[in-house]
């Protein structure tokens, strides 16, 4: 094999994507099923001149990145659900402070310690609600190792973009499988750099003005400009403000520079859409499944769909409804309890048409079990 | 350059009741930072939450105002990826050692180089008078209305057994002792930590009878001594003053530098 081709596993894949990408810190804690990441980081990013350093616990990991973000690194910290929980409190201080980081959460079964060492979807919610306040947040996932690298690197460009962390919902079975990945070259994929201030040392700075394009060019700790960053409601320096101008502007803020870009940000993959009448939506390692299902049928003339979703939130409603309207009906393919089948429902013009075929055994989802659901929804045994 | 030149005036005025010890530990802090003659730019404050977490606002310097518990494991971060930078950690005891118990004894342990100042004041004052993990037994609090029976830690004690390798203690009374020891704290390369006993007259002292600002500022000139002093072998009750640990052992980022240097040879 070519330097550039590799049988590797997701975690690995998730690791090129993010040195692809230009990662240089990383903070971790081991925890199952995302371990690999951290070990595999902790050989690569020195050899780089890079820095991998292993917390005490997985809220110290995500505190950690985010220190060394403000001083111009791409971060990146990946856990799995209890981490995940754990860092939920530093995720609220990165979307309120407006720091750019990657956290990869690698999902297992959950709540609690659950089943580690099985796949699961269950942490969709926790990613956009679990912080708390109001917020927007962009979470990411892909069904395969192509799809892992590539969307890995779109996280980072994201959160540098957007000011935001970005999290990755990879899982289990993702995670641990084997497949081929191959890297591209440099400057295949565009690589967004830190947007960083051209105001001069000693002229006034303003870290949290945003400019016309709703960005806000940072100054790296350590260079000329100082400034106050907290996770309190705060003005234009980041001084804390209990103003009630400056807190909704700034919550305003927050919310609408993802929310009012839903479409910009969404990424999906669609397969035999044009004519479907029955249409799957599915994403994560869910999606194989049911892409199987739809090339399948296609084989039997039934005119199956899917859209693979990779961005996850903020939901692309518009793009859902619009993919829904013309199909009979509609599933929704996932591993947990129906987390994106009652968004689909919400974007669907008739949201009795949306079923689900999931599995919350710990057992991946096959092919049999959403054709199954296929059938009983057509009013056919199984 | 004085002290005043270290302070971003525009956010005054601060927010610490009258009488607090918290602008004499500032003060101190000022002056050492001065008598080094280090450059704005070069100094990282992070911090938690609490009044004591709040002096970072008031600083002139690159500030990082964090949540509860959490500003070692920022400033971790931030001196792993900057390691000239130079970090200084302002804390209050139940930010320091309640909450962020854990970040203080690893933070310790790696002997990371950041400079942690425990502004004592043996309670929770943002939150309005409860006990902390340093109040001790027999205190009261809005959260001991009977006494409190939780033991305290010592300071001193945990961060020697943690492994921090500049380990000090003074008042809000001896301001010349604050700034000497925060001066040779930040000169120290390795985990520093600098406890400052503080007084809150609002709720320490309201609720414990301890008397206005002054009289709590007093009991510290009252009841502390110098280390190994002829007054503490006379009353072993007095509390010590001074620099209890000044070791040599490498430090963190040091010590990561040298593992690049043997992945970038191992890979060629």
């Amino acid at each position: 094999m070519s330097e550039n081709k590799k049988f590797v596993q997701g975690n690995e894949a998730c690791v090129e994507g993010a040195l692809y990408a230009g990662l240089d810190f990383f903070a971790g804690y081991p925890i199952t099923p995302s371990t690999e990441i951290a070990e595999i980081l902790s050989n690569r990013l020195p050899r780089i001149g890079g820095k991998f350093i292993q917390m005490e616990d997985e809220i110290a990991s995500l505190c950690a990145i985010i220190g060394a973000s403000l001083t111009g690194r791409k971060v990146m910290t990946a856990t799995s659900g209890p981490g995940f929980s754990l860092m939920q409190e530093a995720l609220g201080y990165a979307v309120m402070a407006e720091i750019p980081c990657v956290i990869v959460d690698v999902q297992r079964g959950g709540p609690s310690t659950g089943i580690p060492t099985h796949g699961s979807q269950g942490d969709i919610n926790q990613a956009r609600w679990g912080t708390h306040g109001d917020h927007a947040i962009i979470a990411m996932t892909a069904s395969n190792h192509q799809d892992v690298f590539a969307v890995t690197v779109e996280a980072f460009n994201l959160a540098e973009t957007y000011r935001t962390p970005v999290i990755l919902l990879f899982d289990e079975v993702v995670g641990h499988m084997r497949e081929r990945l191959v890297i591209p070259e440099p400057g295949v994929i565009p690589l967004v750099d830190r947007l960083r201030t051209s105001v001069k040392g000693g002229v006034d700075y303003h870290p949290y003005l945003p400019r016309e394009d709703g960005r806000l060019p940072m100054s790296d700790f350590g260079s000329v400009h100082r400034y106050n960053v907290t996770g309190l409601f705060h003005d234009m320096w980041g001084f804390p403000s209990a103003e009630p101008r400056v807190i909704h502007g700034l919550l305003h803020h927050l919310v609408d520079k993802l929310e009012n870009r839903t479409n910009l940000i969404a990424r999906y993959k669609e397969y035999y859409l044009e004519d479907a009448e029955h249409l799957l939506i599915s994403y994560g390692s869910a999606a194989r499944s049911a892409r199987h299902v739809v090339e399948n049928r296609r084989l039997r003339g039934e005119k199956l769909g899917l859209l693979e979703l990779q961005t996850l939130w903020p939901f692309p409603e518009n793009i859902v409804r619009e993919k829904c309207a013309g199909a009979k009906s509609v599933i929704v393919v996932e591993q947990n309890m129906g987390q994106i089948m009652r968004e689909v429902k919400l974007a669907a013009d008739e949201p009795q048409k949306v079923f689900l075929a999931n599995r919350i055994d710990g057992v991946f989802i096959t092919p049999t079990d959403i054709v199954n659901i296929f059938r009983l929804i057509q009013g056919k045994g199984v | 350059m004085a002290a005043k030149d270290y302070l971003r005036e525009r956010f005054f005025p601060h927010l610490w009741c009258p009488g607090c010890g918290h602008g004499m530990v500032l003060n101190g802090m000022l002056q050492a930072v001065e008598k080094l003659g280090m450059s704005k730019n070069e100094i990282v404050m992070v911090s938690g939450i609490g009044c004591s977490a709040r002096i970072s606002g008031y600083v002139d310097f690159h500030t990082l105002h964090t949540i509860h518990g959490r500003a070692l494991a920022f400033a971790t971060g931030v001196k792993m990826s900057r390691p000239e930078l130079n970090l200084i950690v302002p804390m209050g005891d139940g930010d320091a050692l309640a909450i962020g118990g854990n970040h203080f004894i690893h933070a310790a342990r790696r002997n990371i180089d950041i400079t942690a100042i425990v502004m004592n004041n043996r309670i929770y004052g943002m939150t309005g008078g409860q006990f902390s993990p340093l109040s001790g037994p027999g205190i009261r609090a809005t959260t001991a209305p009977f006494a409190n029976i939780d033991y305290s830690f010592d300071v001193v004690e945990l961060a020697k057994a943690a492994g921090a390798t500049f380990v000090a203690r003074t008042t809000s009374y001896h301001v010349q002792q604050i700034a000497d020891i925060i001066k040779k704290a930040i000169l120290h390369e390795g985990f520093s930590v600098v406890e400052i006993l503080s007084q809150c007259p609002t709720y320490f002292g309201r609720k414990n009878k301890a008397g206005d600002a002054v009289d709590m500022v007093r009991w510290f000139k009252d009841n502390t001594t110098s280390i190994g002093s002829k007054g503490k072998q006379e009353n072993p009750d007095l509390i010590e003053r001074g620099i209890f640990v000044q070791t040599e052992r490498p430090e963190y980022c040091s010590e990561y530098d040298k593992i690049v240097e043997i992945a970038v040879a191992g890979q060629s």
